[in-house]
């Protein structure tokens, strides 16, 4: 093909003339975006997002917020003559009286959970390769404030069917807004519009759940992925790569065509998932009422952590001059959430701090190369993780055949225990793993030939490490550790001298030593051809310019 | 601006810059990669480096090859998306075995059209397109510090013109304007719900009767009053709501109760005998911890337990809690028969029911308090 179709062409140029399109494509049309498996978590979310947002639309056209009483007279057997909210029946509509509507109801709920399923994954994977360095800590922020978002957004639509399930998670909601603080029963009754259930809940709810949150979430998510074109993708060391470089396949049209085909991939595994695994069978569980509850109830996976903190608890509470305040529900309520939430929205400066690296950072790190913060990320999974399971101790006392409340005082312990052993056990692989990558670039793999030595001796030969092995090894970048101690001359620099300052020097010096430098040929600053990337990383001597 | 500066070594010099124009990009097989590719990129940032292949053309057979392949997917594609639009035609709903049926016809052909298409196109990606390794220039993200100082002065220059800075009384006016006005969206949420009062402090198990008479105890679900006499297997347990709210939701998430009955010597100092009837205790059934329904009973240990996070009490003990989450026992409701011989409500709980909330205090102490 020598020129555009006609079609094509003269779309283009009555757009152009009207938008000047061509220069935003001429930059843009054959953008390199890098490959690497963990870049398709991100993209996981996006497209289940797009999904929901679909089916999620579809659902809008039958469903009827209200919880108006209405005696069920629909196609479901079972519950027919059975008083019931007006939301209910219609979910139950849904899935029984229109075609396609258990199976968009199913997939609008797998759909939700490959949300915040990927959206957490694909942080870890930001975090552990440490993604989220300069430029990209607004990027980061932004990704913390769309999972919170989601754990809402999850929340309301949950409590939308209004059957006995549902309810249970909106009475624990309640319960949990009531226990805060001097506001905690205003609160409450300004959501419910008065006492619990009241009557109002579920069209907020509905409100909250179809516009509110989607739509910050759909202004979030375009910030997201804007921030993410203009300051380009990070990419894993490896052959040619560089911090000022990209090295990857241009977006049009092979990046267009494997993005395409992993939305219909998503789509795909979604549509089987809400075909054949069923979710949330709400004929089953019968209409909303305070007064009974099904034995068993488990929320969606994402809200099990809270879940767990809230079994752990021990029955502490506070009375004092005719108040109450309830740390039995008010710490397990916030504390988790409030550490792991603001843990992660700070943790990229807390870096910065301690490490006094303000360079710009696009080369992705092995989680193996910075082993404190890699400790630091599967404590905190350990801590979630311990959570998560409590949240469950019900089920795993049943299916084990362990006593429902040793499950309990074991997570007690646990939770303290589990993150501080675990933090120990990803720091020592980290260094076992640099260690071998060290003695690898040094001596080489084994290559499986056994050689006798004249003195009758075997050992096995060795090989240097293939190229582009040996060049995403090399791309291990050293951590920056801010001027400690003292100086030639015994003087502490004058930022070292406060308490503050000397615990900052001593944690960066931990968090940056490297531990296992590599030797000779394998030394990432001797290497020859290397040296090169390590001068255009730069030096950042001269940051301070800037603040 | 310059320490963001990343330097360009002399050695990151391109080797050669895709975009030279040339017409038709020649198809090549892999062993010519390096004189592929130079038919289109037009941004001067995109290059080639060493050790970096660039763009590898397909070999054509294998790529004819792979074309079938894709065209038979997308046929595929074609055919489950037809099947798809049938069977929402064939298949109606209505009963569970109907809509079942309508459910695995409409999702399946579904997923096989999605998981073809994206097979195809995949296929098409990796077979039948050239690989790319493209080399693209990266720039540090801040402005030069010219462009800098141009900002920061302009900024200076306008915020001077418009005499925000000179002229204090603006400013604090405009503040001072714009207090109310965003308050005023908060204001207008005030009616979203009454105040709470002392609403909580209270169930209808202590509102007055129609007809005056102490108010009977109901099964739910049933709405069947309770003879006395009739509960009598100990060891039984009953939930139970007032007569008159069986179906108000907000009445019974406050007064909803278990029932049980005990022999007299299984009865421990925590229960308060002179609100049981021949054995029979009333316990509110919301749970004080956040709420759900305590709905397990174990009969052996009289171990009430809560689903919910496993607040355990002990019903012949007043309730109290002896594990989990929940810090006060379940409060109980004195309970008498009327002349009938009915289960009643002697009078309202004496403490607030449910979760713990700020204004509640210590109303176990203050009820004992006033007794004694
Ligand atoms: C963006 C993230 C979203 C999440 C995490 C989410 C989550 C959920 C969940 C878990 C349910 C319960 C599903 C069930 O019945 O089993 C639900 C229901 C519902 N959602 Fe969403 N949703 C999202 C977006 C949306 C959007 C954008 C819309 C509409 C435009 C929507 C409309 C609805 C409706 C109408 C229901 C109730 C229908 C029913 O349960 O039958 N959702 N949502
Ligand atoms: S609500 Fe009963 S234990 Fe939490």
């Amino acid at each position: 093909m020598n020129t555009p179709p006609k079609a094509i062409a003269d779309t283009s140029t009555f757009l152009d003339d009207r938008l000047g399109a061509g220069r935003f494509l001429k930059r843009n049309l054959r953008k390199v975006f890098p490959d690497h498996w963990s870049f398709l978590l991100g993209e996981i979310a996006l497209y289940s997002f797009i999904i929901l947002l679909l089916t999620g639309t579809f659902l809008t056209l039958w469903f009827k917020p209200s919880m108006g009483e209405v005696t069920y007279s629909g196609s479901y057997q079972p519950l027919v003559g059975v008083r019931m909210s007006e939301a209910y029946a219609s979910a139950l509509n849904i899935s029984f009286d229109v075609r396609g509507g258990l199976l968009i109801r199913q997939i609008h709920h797998w759909a939700a959970l490959l949300f915040v399923a990927g959206m957490t994954v694909h942080m870890l994977r930001v975090f552990f390769t440490g993604a989220y360095r300069k430029p990209r800590e607004l990027n980061w922020l932004i990704g913390v404030g769309l999972l919170t978002l989601a754990l809402l957004e999850g929340l309301t639509g949950y409590s939308l069917p209004d059957d006995l399930l549902s309810g249970a998670g909106l009475r624990i909601t309640e319960g949990v807004m009531m226990a805060i603080p001097i506001v905690g029963t205003y609160i409450t009754f300004f959501l419910f519009g008065g006492e619990y259930p009241g009557h109002d809940v579920i069209s907020r709810f509905f409100t909250i759940h179809i516009l509110l949150i989607p739509g910050i979430l759909l202004a979030l998510i375009s910030a997201h992925m804007i921030l993410m074109w203009v300051q380009k993708h990070t990419q894993m060391p490896g052959t040619g790569r560089a911090e000022t470089n990209v090295v990857g396949a241009p977006f049009y049209p092979a990046f267009m065509a494997k993005a395409g085909a992993f939305f219909l991939f998503t789509f795909a595994v979604i549509a089987l998932l809400g075909t054949f695994a069923q979710i949330n069978p709400i004929w089953l569980f019968g209409p909303y009422t305070p007064a009974d509850i099904s034995a068993g109830s488990q929320p969606d996976f994402y809200m099990g952590f809270l879940e767990g903190a809230l079994r752990l608890m021990p029955s502490w509470e506070i009375n004092f001059w005719g108040h109450t305040v309830a740390l039995s529900v008010l710490i397990p309520a916030l504390v988790p959430m409030g550490i792991i939430m603001t843990g992660l929205a700070l943790y990229p400066f807390a870096e910065q701090w301690i490490t006094g690296d303000r360079r710009e950072h696009h080369i992705a790190d092995r989680p193996r190369n910075n082993p404190h913060r890699t400790a630091i990320g599967i404590s905190g999974i350990a801590f979630y993780g311990i959570l998560w399971l409590l949240g469950a101790n019900d089920e795993i006392s049943a299916n084990f055949k362990v006593s429902l409340y040793s499950t309990t005082i074991f997570g007690r312990f646990a939770i303290f225990i589990g993150p501080a052993i675990a933090y120990l056990i990803a720091y020592r692989i980290c260094i076992g793993l640099q260690r071998k990558d060290a003695e690898v670039l040094s001596h080489g793999v084994e290559s499986g030939v056994i050689k006798r030595m004249p003195n009758g001796e075997y050992i096995e030969v060795h090989t240097p490490a293939a190229q582009d092995i040996a060049d995403h090894m090399r791309g291990k970048e050293l951590i920056p550790v801010i001027e400690s101690g003292v100086d030639g001359e015994g003087i502490p620099p004058k930022s070292a001298r406060t308490a503050l300052g000397r615990l900052r020097a001593k944690m960066s010096e931990a968090y940056g030593t490297d531990r296992v430098p590599f030797d000779g040929d394998g030394h990432a600053h001797d290497a020859g051809h290397h040296e090169e990337e390590h001068a255009a990383v730069g030096s950042g001597g001269d940051h301070k310019q800037l603040h | 601006m310059t320490d963001n500066h990343i330097d360009q070594p002399e050695s990151r010099v391109p080797a050669r810059v895709i975009g030279t124009p040339s017409s038709n990009g020649p198809i090549l097989s892999g062993d010519n990669r390096r004189e592929a590719g130079a038919a289109f990129l037009a941004d001067e940032d995109v290059h080639e480096v060493k050790g970096v292949p660039g763009v590898v053309y397909q070999d054509p057979a294998s790529a004819r090859r792979a074309e079938r392949l894709v065209a038979l997917l997308f046929t595929i594609t074609f055919l489950a998306g037809a099947a798809f639009i049938a069977a929402y035609v064939a298949f109606q709903v209505g009963t569970i075995d109907k809509t079942a049926v309508s459910n695995y016809a409409l999702g399946g052909t579904l997923s096989v059209a999605l998981l073809s298409l994206a097979s195809g196109i995949t296929l098409w990606v990796r077979r039948i397109m050239p690989k790319y390794y493209l080399v693209q220039e990266r720039h540090p993200m801040a402005s030069d510090s010219a462009t800098r100082e141009y900002v920061k002065e302009t900024f200076l220059e306008g915020a001077n013109e418009s005499g925000f800075v000179k002229h204090k009384l603006l400013r604090r006016t405009l503040l001072l304007a714009a207090a109310p006005l965003g308050l005023a969206p908060l204001v207008l949420l005030k009616d979203l719900g009454p105040l709470p009062g002392t609403s909580l402090r209270h169930t209808v198990w202590g509102a007055p009767t129609k007809d005056g008479k102490p108010r009977r105890l109901v099964v739910e679900g049933t709405g069947q009053p309770i003879r006395a006499a009739d509960f009598n297997s100990p060891g039984g347990i009953l939930s139970v709501v007032p007569e008159g709210y069986e179906e108000d939701l907000n009445a019974l998430a406050k007064a909803t109760l278990i029932l049980l009955k005990f022999r007299p010597e299984e009865i421990k100092s925590g229960t308060n005998l002179n609100w049981t009837h021949d054995g029979i205790v009333a316990y509110s059934k919301i749970c004080t911890h956040v709420g759900c329904p305590a709905a397990l009973y174990e009969q052996t240990t009289h171990h009430i337990l809560c689903p919910c996070h496993q607040s355990t009490f002990d019903a012949a003990d007043g309730a109290k809690v002896i594990f989990g989450p929940a810090a006060r026992p379940l409060p109980q409701l004195p309970i008498g028969i009327d002349g009938e011989g009915y289960l009643v409500a002697k009078s309202d709980f004496n403490v607030p029911v449910g979760p713990s909330f700020w204004e509640r205090g210590d109303a176990e102490a203050e009820a004992r308090e006033k007794k004694a």
